[in-house]
């Protein structure tokens, strides 16, 4: 029988090697995944290679981990937000690199890595520094830009409700990027504030199919990280 | 030059920020599925005319985003793409990032206002990234929806607060995107990119064609005759 549940974040992190290359759902702090972040700090897996749009806030979640000196490189779309200085700091002194990814080009290398096509042209960056070095191909008449897919070794995804199987239901604009890195990675481990039995989730309704999912846990009551950040928590 | 355009106070010439995202509103059609920008671009959606049921487009998944719930209300996974907390209307839908990002690249968004810190004649638009050596480079989604929608309006102050045009001959800060910006709402004019440059479309109530012109770094061609008091 398909059980994906198990028992703690600690457990669910433990196969997290250093070097994995890690993508990490959320926009901002909707679906940002924070009690699975925090036990992967825990857990101490170092040099990582970190996807996400932003680079977390504050001293919580993300950005905690980036502090920690765990993320050797960020592959993200924005890494500027109110109250993120933690990343800053680190790609100046250089010892965070960062490779810079149109948001829609880093939506659709995800999709492209998880569905297996290994690259894809988009009209995206064409005429700007970001396509500097880049193949480009003419196609009836207009300049693309050749961009590749992007896989991981594992993903850590937020969510409203898992079941057994691990078929997913988001919360609102906390979907974001998580179903797509779901089908991208090689591990995807779920934080659920649900965790039902299969069948109480309509098939219906199901977002991500429970075969990009690997293993789920229950956090019942996940932190919000504008709230940790307001009350000046820093994790560990 | 020989004045600086005033940014604040009494002796402020043009529109303000709040006049600017109006008179952009006027032009925004009924029906439409319009994304809107962080920062002057947002303030639109609160000037559209009455009657008109526009959709808005956010890209962190949301289509049929509502107005701000209020100070402290609101839910935090429920946010716009600058990150604010926002609502959904009836008839909103959520979706994935790479399904939102096929409606922008894929054509589906017909207009988008954004911000800019320099367009040229030509209508390249840059408004990602002065090249400042110190600076984190940030892009977001702003590669992507000048790339993919249709339309792009721009909302900017005419000039910066040192007193320069924005409006160039060409960019000299790293390009969002080449040739994409059709109009520009600024504190002094309402300007449209066509092949010929900057045509004026029209002026900002008590402001000179003059005054516009000294504060455009390119050719700023007048309103033809003929279509002068066609349009209100």
């Amino acid at each position: 029988m398909i059980n994906k549940r198990i028992e703690t974040t600690g457990e669910a992190v433990a196969d997290i090697f250093d070097g994995a290359i890690v993508m990490v759902g959320g926009f901002g702090e909707a679906g940002s995944p924070i009690e699975l972040i925090h036990a992967l700090i825990d857990h101490g897996a170092n040099d990582l290679t970190v996807v996400n749009n932003n680079t977390g806030s504050g001293e919580v979640g993300l950005a905690a981990l980036i502090k920690a000196g765990r993320v050797s490189k960020m592959i993200c779309s924005y890494p500027r937000t109110a109250n993120s200085t933690v990343f800053p700091e680190l790609y100046r002194s250089g010892r965070t690199a960062l490779e810079l990814v149109p948001q829609g080009t880093l939506a659709e290398r995800i999709r492209a890595g998880g569905a297996g096509i290994p690259a894809f042209y988009t009209p995206t960056s064409v005429g700007t520094p970001l396509a500097d070095g880049k193949e480009q191909r003419t196609i009836e008449g207009r300049s693309y830009v050749l961009e590749y897919g992007l896989t991981a070794d594992f993903a850590l995804i937020k969510c409203r409700a898992a079941d057994h199987h691990g078929n997913l239901v988001y919360n609102k604009t906390a979907r974001n990027f998580s179903p797509i890195m779901a089908m991208a990675a090689k591990t995807t481990i779920v934080q659920a504030a649900d965790v039902v039995a299969p069948g109480e989730i309509d098939p219906e309704c199901v977002v991500t199919p429970g075969i990009f999912v690997s293993l789920v846990v229950a956090v019942d009551e996940p932190a919000h990280e504008s709230e940790l950040v307001a009350r000046g928590v820093s994790y560990p | 030059m020989t004045e600086k355009a005033t940014t604040s106070g009494a002796n402020r010439i043009g529109l303000t920020r709040d006049e600017m995202a109006r008179r952009a509103a006027l032009d925004i059609p009924d029906g439409a599925y319009v994304n809107l920008g962080i920062g002057i671009p947002e303030q639109v959606a609160g000037y559209v005319p009455e009657g008109r049921e526009v959709i808005y487009h956010t890209e962190n998944g949301l289509l049929g985003m509502g107005p701000s719930p209020g100070l402290g209300e609101g839910e935090p996974e429920l946010i716009n793409a600058g990150k604010r907390r926002v609502t959904a209307l009836a008839g909103a839908s959520f979706f994935h990032h790479a399904d939102s990002f096929a409606m922008i690249r894929g054509g589906h968004i017909d207009l988008c206002v954004l911000g800019a810190l320099q367009v040229s004649k030509h209508g390249d638009l840059a408004n990602w990234s002065t090249g400042a050596p110190d600076a984190i480079p940030a892009v977001g989604g702003a590669m992507d929806l000048v790339a993919g929608v249709r339309t792009i309006y721009v909302i900017t102050q005419h000039c910066t607060r040192a007193g320069e045009p924005k409006l160039v001959e060409s960019c000299t800060y790293p390009l969002t995107g080449p040739a994409v910006v059709d109009r520009i709402y600024t504190d002094l004019a309402v300007i449209d990119v066509i092949p010929e440059g900057f045509q004026l479309v029209e002026l900002a109530p008590g402001v000179e064609f003059s005054y516009v012109a000294e504060r455009t770094g390119a050719e700023l061609i007048p309103i033809r005759q003929e279509s002068l008091g066609g349009e209100e």
